[in-house]
C-alpha cells in the first residue's frame, strides 16, 4: 500500500470511514479502493430485506478518496488534522450500477483545479469487474477549524 | 474598460452563484456577496476563477481575501488590469 500515513490523517472513524488503501496518487489525480463489509450499518434499513449501498454512501466513499485523501496529499505542510477542517461543497453525481454489500470498489479523480483551499475534481466510481458504477464532480474546501 | 462596463462584467459572472434574487436586484457597489447575495465561500472561488478568465488577470491569495464585496472587487480588478 502507497501513503497509508494519509489514511492516518482522515478525519472518519468507523463505521463512516470508506477508504482501505490508496492505490496511485500524484499532484493530477488519486485512486483508491474501499470494500463495503456485510455488515455496514446501513444494509440494515436499506432496503428493508434487500441490502443495496445507498447512493450518498458511494457519493461519500467518492468523496473522502477522490477529495479528502487527494487534498490531504495537495495541502502538503499546510494540513495539519487539529487545526484544518474539511467540508464537501458541491456534488453531481449519476449512478449506473448497485453495488451489494462485500463488494469492492475503486476510485479514480482527477482534479479540475485547486485554487484557495478549494478542490473540484471529476470523480469516477468501478466495481471488481472494472463496470463503471457512479460519475461525476464533486468539490470540497479546507478550512480553519473554529476551536 | 469603464467602472460601469466592469460591473455589468462581474454582474454576469455572479449571476449563477447567487441564492438571494433579491439582492441581486438591489445590487450596488457596497453589495457583500455573502451577507447580501448569499453566495457561499466555496462559491466566491468560483467568482475569483471566473474573473480571472474573463479578466485574463491573475488573482492571489491576498486580493482574493478581499474580495467580499462588489467595490472590493472593482478594486482589484482594476489594480490588476493597471498592472498587466
Amino acid at each position: 500500500m502507497i501513503r497509508p500515513d494519509i489514511i492516518q490523517e482522515l478525519p472518519y472513524s468507523k463505521p463512516f470511514l470508506f477508504v482501505d488503501e490508496i492505490l496511485e496518487i500524484n499532484d493530477d489525480h488519486i485512486k483508491g479502493s474501499y470494500t463495503f463489509k456485510e455488515d455496514e450499518y446501513f444494509y440494515e434499513g436499506h432496503f428493508r430485506g434487500n441490502p443495496v449501498t445507498p447512493g450518498v454512501i458511494l457519493t461519500e466513499c467518492m468523496a473522502q478518496i477522490g477529495m479528502a485523501c487527494f487534498g490531504i496529499h495537495l495541502l502538503k505542510d499546510k494540513w495539519d488534522r487539529d487545526t484544518i477542517g474539511v467540508a464537501m461543497s458541491s456534488n453531481e453525481i449519476n449512478y449506473y450500477k448497485p453495488v451489494f454489500p462485500g463488494e469492492k470498489v475503486i476510485v479514480v479523480s482527477e482534479k479540475v483545479y485547486f485554487r484557495f483551499s478549494k478542490l473540484k475534481c471529476n470523480v469516477a466510481m468501478y466495481n471488481a469487474d472494472e463496470v463503471l458504477v457512479a460519475k461525476g464532480v464533486v468539490a470540497g474546501v479546507a478550512f480553519k477549524k473554529q476551536i | 474598460m469603464t467602472k460601469e462596463e466592469l460591473l455589468s462584467k462581474l454582474k454576469i459572472i455572479i449571476v449563477p452563484y447567487v441564492q438571494n434574487q433579491e439582492g441581486l436586484k438591489n445590487l450596488t457597489e457596497d453589495t457583500d456577496f455573502i451577507k447580501d447575495l448569499e453566495i457561499n465561500s466555496a462559491n466566491l472561488v468560483d467568482v475569483v476563477l471566473d474573473v480571472e478568465d474573463e479578466f485574463d488577470i491573475e488573482i492571489d491569495n491576498d486580493a482574493m481575501e478581499k474580495m467580499l464585496t462588489v467595490k472590493a472587487s472593482i478594486e482589484v480588478i482594476e489594480n490588476k488590469l493597471a498592472s498587466k
